[in-house]
């Protein structure tokens, strides 16, 4: 496969809930070993556009979802995680209630040959992703607990181990950082490092441009659910960027004069 | 629960396990309602509590609705309810006894009436998923629709089951085979323990609890809520036929009117049982208890020779006390 071909590529993609359209006619594409940016304001349509790639939102009629030069007809959340991609939800998608190792696994249980839970193996594995990848060692980190009684940061470090480690090709990542403290936020910032680094591709939402401009090759600029523009990072500044997110904001438009 | 002494003082940063109280605090609590209950019933009471008929009694009548409210358990940990069960349990026993009254063989019947049983748990379970409708309501529909069914096609008249050729099912489901304990005490066990095995180790009983956590947050990691809600109302189907033909061989005559009793029973069991009124949580093991602690209240008010009306009360209060309880339990583990 050359580098090409897209890992995931949208055609046309919208999404309307009844009044609110929330994505109109939607192209990107995301190539292998890319880190994409996804910039834009509350509300823009960023995590909707996360969801309809997850295939959580079907996109309207019309709308295309090509996974490696695939059109794919039946897209759902289970089909897009088998495909090799995962997401860390803006909203984090936790279960409180139940223990850490059964979030840790949702929706991706591993079972042995019987097809029986292997319940030991999801709480050793769960223990030590949350210790050696976050770091996180408190009284609540044991995979007997319920997610309900940890901290915010510690919610997302569930959140986000989940996500990485399955090795999926594209892993989302819906602002990640929001609320966890400096040294997770580095730790966060070296993961999507590592995810190039090992030929992998992300998409990386997050509302502060000194953590987005470092850690991309490519940005792109949602504006009330279109894309208002995709920049290299060879072909603007950061100033440059923050100058011209100010604008769009503004005036709907990335550059001075259209 | 405080910290035992003794225990070695973890590390300040060392991932501790949820303390005893937490994990076991529910169970706890059931048994104990269950021991206190039966200690009342044998001072009360001790000439019908210390001899085993007693036992021997509520062993062959307890099961009938606890073998519903087993798999009742898993429909309300997703969050959802079914009342229509004792109309399943009617509707598919005459299901069975119309095949063999037409000269099918008995294994044709029995598997009319689990497919009948499947079939009306799916129904539940599809309008509930399909329309969004809250089963609370679509399953008081369903309760009427099921037994009217079955009342028209009785016609009202139930079936003699005293034919020898039924000696064989009947020996199975309901004899009498060890220790003089009625077999439908066994299969109650028996359900329980692959319900047990179904909810806490495979997939599906893993999606049980994610769907009624936080049913939004199961979808967006790729769990289809709505089959894991059919599944669980079918599998309430499927033991509704199974308790309708025990209760129907027990007393050798299938009753159109059968069940009807039994709703509160089964429900009283789940939550006394533990399982959390709000969805999420839950064990077959609590509601096993719960069962014939409910069941023990029956034979026990009974012998103890309280006006039997007095029974609705002693429900009523328990499954006040036991949903008050939980909330409170649950509002502490939060904190
Ligand atoms: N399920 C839904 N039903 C109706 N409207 C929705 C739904 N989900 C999103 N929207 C609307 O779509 C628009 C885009 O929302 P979205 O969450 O995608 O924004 P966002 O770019 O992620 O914003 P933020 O930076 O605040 O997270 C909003 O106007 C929101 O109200
Ligand atoms: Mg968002």
């Amino acid at each position: 496969m050359n580098s090409q071909q897209p890992v995931i590529q949208l055609k046309n993609v919208s999404k309307t809930f009844g009044e609110v359209r929330s994505l109109s006619d939607v192209n990107l594409e995301i190539f292998p070993g890319e880190i994409v940016g996804l910039l834009g304001d509350n509300g823009a349509g960023k995590s909707t556009l996360v969801k309809t790639i997850m295939g959580f939102h079907k996109p309207d009629d019309g709308g295309e979802i090509w996974f490696k030069g695939e059109k794919i007809t039946d897209w759902s959340v289970a089909k897009a995680r088998s495909l090799g991609i995962e997401t860390i939800y803006q909203e984090r998608a936790l279960c409180e209630q139940q223990p850490i190792w059964r979030n840790m696994y949702m929706g991706r249980e591993i079972v042995n040959r019987f097809g029986m839970l292997n319940v030991k193996a999801m709480k050793a594995e769960a223990t030590r992703l949350m210790s050696e990848h976050m770091g996180f060692t408190s009284v609540a980190v044991h995979p007997d607990n319920p997610v309900q009684t940890m901290s915010g940061g510690e919610k997302q470090g569930v959140a986000i181990t989940r996500a990485l480690h399955f090795e999926a090709e594209l892993v989302i990542l819906d602002e990640p950082t929001v609320g966890l403290s400096l040294s997770e936020t580095k730790k966060t910032l070296d993961f999507v490092q590592n995810i190039k680094k090992s030929g992998r591709s992300a998409i990386f939402i997050d509302h502060n441009i000194f953590h987005i401009y470092p850690a991309v090759d490519r940005m792109i600029v949602l504006d009330r659910g279109k894309v208002a523009g995709m920049y290299k990072k060879s072909e603007i500044t950061m100033d440059e960027l923050i100058e011209s997110m100010y604008r769009v904001a503004r005036t709907g438009n990335l550059k001075e004069q259209n | 629960m405080s910290q035992d002494s003794q225990e070695v003082k973890p590390k300040a940063n060392a991932a501790r396990p949820p303390s005893f109280w937490r994990r076991f605090g529910m169970q706890f609590g059931i048994w104990s309602v269950g021991i206190v209950m039966w200690l009342a019933f044998v001072i009360s009471a001790p000439s019908s509590f210390t001899h085993p008929e007693i036992y021997l009694a509520f062993a062959a009548t307890t099961p009938i609705f606890a073998l519903m409210a087993i798999p009742l358990t898993l429909v309300v940990i997703t969050g959802e309810i079914d009342l229509s069960f004792p109309s399943i349990m009617a509707l598919s026993t005459c299901a069975f006894a119309k095949t063999v009254s037409g000269g099918a063989p008995i294994f044709v019947g029995v598997l009319a009436a689990v497919a009948m049983g499947l079939a009306c748990g799916f129904i539940n379970g599809y309008l509930v998923t399909a329309f969004n409708i809250p089963s609370l309501v679509i399953t008081i529909g369903t309760q009427f629709l099921f037994l009217g069914l079955e009342l028209a096609w009785t016609n009202g008249s139930g079936a003699d089951l005293t034919d020898p050729k039924f000696n064989l099912i009947d020996k199975l489901l309901v004899g009498r085979t060890f220790f003089g304990i009625a077999n439908q005490f066994w299969w109650t066990i028996f359900a329980t323990g692959v319900l047990w095995l179904v909810l806490n180790r495979s997939k599906f009983g893993s999606h049980v609890f994610l769907t009624g956590d936080n049913k939004i947050s199961a979808q967006l990691m790729g769990v289809n809520v709505n089959r894991v809600k059919r599944w669980s109302f079918a599998l309430v189907g499927v033991f509704s036929a199974l308790a309708g033909m025990i209760g129907s061989f027990e007393v050798s005559y299938f009753w159109p009117t059968m069940g009807g009793g039994l709703l509160l029973n089964s429900i009283a069991a789940v939550f006394l049982g533990g399982t959390s009124v709000f969805g999420g949580t839950g064990t077959v093991t609590g509601t096993f208890v719960g069962a014939f602690i409910i069941g023990a209240i029956n034979a026990g008010i009974v012998a103890a020779g309280i006006n039997a009306f007095y029974t609705q009360v002693f429900f009523g209060l328990v499954i006040i006390a036991s949903v008050i309880l939980q909330a409170i339990i649950s509002r502490r583990v939060k904190k």
